[in-house]
């Protein structure tokens, strides 16, 4: 896979990862050090300094509950390991929360079997933006990608997508708008299997997770794809929206309830929003993150670095405003 | 419903509140602790928490407790009181000009917020109220963003411009002008691309419009999900763009929308529509008090109580007792008790808190929420037309007066019939629950049950 970063968009953006991305290629270490540390600012550990360590994971969406248990972790380490000094507790930190959010070692199997992967989330967090992404690398990897426009219901959806599979240069398997999604991804995947394709992507419409129906809906296609596919390796990615708050909680819970889900897609990390509420629900719900999306071009989509995002979450504002 | 409720966890604090006559600095102070863990939980920013925790804590230090609360009903009702003078005190409505003068409203916000759909739904609401609306296709940057809003435009029935992705937004802007001078259309609804609030050529794209054209209103659309980060994004495309307005969308979901609360209190400005739903229709307008409710996460029926006594006084509540039990209960008050259930953080959440009560005639299981909703809309609009007269005396209503009611609501007779039976349905039934409740406590327990389904 081709890891680098080409910046072949004509628009500059300021946000951390975009810079943090480019920074990556050249020296992957440079940046801790070009972090605005709010922990240089002390001198010792005290309350003072564990307030400050609280309001950040507080400020980048950790949530109230992970905060606390983080913070409750922290201080047990300190004490148990006699820590005097503030960088060091950061890196304490930063450890575990890395660890936390560590990238199982299968977690892109999917790209190296017969596969299908179902991609879903509540509305415009970024699904098919991602797909096109994701098809977009793993056509440059050699591999033979279907991508199936299973949401019919969103006004421009199945044209949006088309637009990304042919910037992608992928096969894409449609209907009319209106039609029913299930039987767009049976044709799918009959035509996966037939081509021998490797990986089947399947955009869904985006649906709130507290809508029964809609939920009911995502359960019958993923019983189609067994049906039809039991051989196929399956892969679910939840795509969740960076800027989201707590709520992406609920909704990585409630997907779970319809979807066994393999994996989070996290978008829209080249704003300033910190995606935190991935920790919270790494710790909760064990799910790995898998991507993050840092902008609208094709070659916007990363695999997930658990350091470089931890590192991000205590960057101060001016490491964001250039 | 998925609120962990605020309320629950104050009731816990408060427990400890209970029975002392003032607000003491260390009892506020705890309490207020947990409203910061639970605002914080709702996505309020932490900043604007912390702001509201300062002032809150302020004013209710040293407080004397209104002789018919507890000292822990006392916080509530201040806490409640004060986020929802922050969410802005009343519904604002967007100002549109008379005549055939267009008022041109653009849409700005991130990707994924929901502008376009959100565009569309503004403009069937306008032309509903007989205006002539355009919906005008400038983002040129997303596939299929252009075809998205030409479908939906199609869907609530008005005019569409586009120009494709080859000219600059400002230069489409400016030729949908003209076109909407040649069909007479009046309400000109700019769609734009979504966008990083630190992206500065895309955000220059739009100061350019607003600098070559006189944009009436700059809608700023925002992810009612939004999290901490809602200030940083308000506060840059407030600076950038001097936004005039803001549009919460997806509050369909089950977030507590914090980010409501931030952004009203970092922009100032009014926070005017809400998107609820994926229909075309489902735009309504903003209750600043049931969206204070709502961050706070009121889910019991505790705490219901408590607001139903905390809006009362007792004075009015013992007059209002006297009304319903000789069944002098009018049109005012039955306006009033709509009004309060409002403010008791709406009528979804009332029903929620309602099935523990046991209220023996009302099923529940059958009330639809959202129908009641509207319903209750429609009564207000019903009572509204009527004369002052008609309100305080219900029995003068006849066939004709009816039917004049009916043309000013913009509703049928039947309906105005209907709302009139129960009308006195409920105030019979208010009368008989008033007799039930009233051996308790005096005061205690005025809830307009009478709107069923
Ligand atoms: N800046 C930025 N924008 C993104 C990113 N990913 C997606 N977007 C934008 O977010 C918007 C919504 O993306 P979509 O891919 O249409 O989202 P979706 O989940 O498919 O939306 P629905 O199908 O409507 O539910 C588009 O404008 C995308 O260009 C990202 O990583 N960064
Ligand atoms: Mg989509």
């Amino acid at each position: 896979m081709s890891e680098e970063i080409e910046n072949s968009g004509k628009k500059e953006k300021k946000g951390f990862f975009s810079r943090l991305a480019a920074g990556l290629a050249k020296t992957r270490h440079s940046i801790s050090s070009g972090l605005s540390s709010i922990f240089s600012a002390f001198s010792q550990i005290d309350d003072d300094f564990y307030e400050e360590l609280e309001e950040t994971l507080i400020m980048a969406d950790i949530g109230v509950n992970a905060t606390m248990e983080i913070m409750d972790n922290l201080r047990e380490k300190v004490k148990e390991n006699h820590i005097k000094n503030p960088e060091e507790c950061k890196q304490l930190l930063i450890d575990s929360i890395c660890e936390q959010m560590s990238v199982p070692e299968d977690a892109y199997e999917f790209e190296n079997k017969p596969s299908v992967v179902m991609v879903i989330g509540v509305n415009g967090v970024g699904k098919t933006t991602s797909i096109g992404k994701l098809a977009g690398q793993l056509k440059n990897s050699g591999k033979r990608v279907i991508v199936a426009a299973a949401d019919t219901f969103r006004a421009g959806a199945i044209d949006q997508l088309a637009t990304w599979t042919e910037r992608a240069g992928v096969e894409l398997i449609s209907q009319s708008e209106g039609s029913d999604p299930a039987a767009v991804v049976f044709d799918a995947v009959n035509a996966a299997k037939s081509r021998k394709a490797d990986v089947l992507l399947c955009d869904t419409a985006g649906r709130l997770h507290n809508k029964k129906n809609l939920m009911e809906e995502l359960r019958k296609i993923n019983k189609i794809v067994d049906r039809e596919y039991p051989d196929a390796y399956r892969e679910t990615l939840v795509v969740l929206d960076g800027t989201t708050g707590q709520n992406a909680l609920a909704q990585a819970k409630q997907f779970g309830e319809v979807a066994d889900i393999t994996g989070i897609i996290i978008t829209k990390l080249d704003g300033t929003a910190k995606g935190g509420i991935a920790v919270a629900i790494s710790k909760e719900l064990s799910i790995p993150v898998k991507y993050i999306g840092v902008g609208e071009h094709i070659d916007d989509l990363q695999k997930f670095d658990p350091r470089s995002f931890t590192e991000a979450l205590f960057a101060g504002e001016e490491d964001n405003q250039k | 419903m998925a609120f962990e409720g605020l309320s629950a966890k104050l009731q816990n604090v408060f427990k400890n509140l209970r029975g002392k006559g003032r607000l003491s600095e260390s009892d506020v102070k705890a309490a207020m602790k947990e409203v910061k863990m639970a605002l914080l939980e709702a996505d309020v920013s932490f900043k604007v928490v912390k702001s509201f925790i300062n002032d809150v804590t302020e004013r209710a230090v040293g407080q004397d407790v209104l002789n018919s609360l507890t000292p822990g009903q006392m916080v509530i009702k201040i806490v409640n009181e004060e986020l929802t003078k922050l969410m802005g005190d009343e519904t604002v409505e967007i100002e549109l000009k008379s005549g055939n003068e267009p008022t041109i409203i653009m849409m700005c916000g991130l990707q994924g917020a929901g502008k376009t759909t959100m565009a569309a739904k503004l403009a069937g609401k306008f032309k509903s109220k007989g205006r002539k609306p355009l919906l005008v296709a400038c983002d040129i940057y997303r596939p299929a963003a252009i075809e998205q809003l030409r479908i939906n435009a199609e869907k609530v029935g008005v005019d569409f411009f586009q120009m494709g992705t080859g000219h600059a937004p400002v230069d489409i802007v400016k030729a949908a002008l003209n076109h909407a001078k040649a069909e007479n259309e009046n309400v000109v609804i700019i769609d734009t691309a979504g966008r990083l609030h630190i992206d500065e050529e895309m955000m220059q794209e739009l100061i350019t419009i607003k600098e070559e054209i006189k944009v009436d209103h700059t809608l700023l659309t925002v992810d009612s999900m939004t999290g901490q980060d809602a200030v940083n994004v308000a506060e840059a495309f407030n600076s950038k763009l001097e936004i005039t307005g803001v549009i919460l969308t997806k509050l369909d979901g089950d977030t507590r929308g914090g980010a409501a609360l931030s952004i009203k209190f970092v922009t100032g400005k009014p926070i005017l529509y809400i998107g609820t739903g994926e229909k075309m229709g489902d735009v309504e307008q903003f209750y600043p008090d049931r969206m204070a409710s709502r961050i706070l996460g009121m889910g019991d029926i505790l705490t219901l109580i408590d607001k139903a006594e905390a809006q009362y006084n007792e004075e009015k509540s013992k007059e209002l007792e006297k009304k319903i039990r000789k069944a002098e209960f009018d049109f005012n008050d039955y306006l009033e008790q709509i009004e309060n259930m409002r403010n008791m953080g709406g009528l979804s959440q009332i029903m929620e808190m309602l099935p523990g009560m046991g209220m023996g005639n009302v099923n529940l299981n059958d009330f639809d929420a959202d129908q009641g909703e509207k319903g209750l809309k429609m009564v207000e609009s019903i009572i509204h037309s009527m004369t002052a007269k008609e309100r305080a005396n219900p029995d003068l209503l006849n066939p004709s007066r009816k039917n004049r009611i009916a043309k000013g609501a913009g509703v049928d007779i039947a309906d105005v019939n209907r709302m009139v039976k129960q009308f006195y349905e409920s105030r019979k039934m208010m009368k008989q629950m008033s007799g039930m409740f009233s051996g308790k406590k005096k005061g205690k327990f005025k809830l307009p049950f009478g709107f069923g389904g």
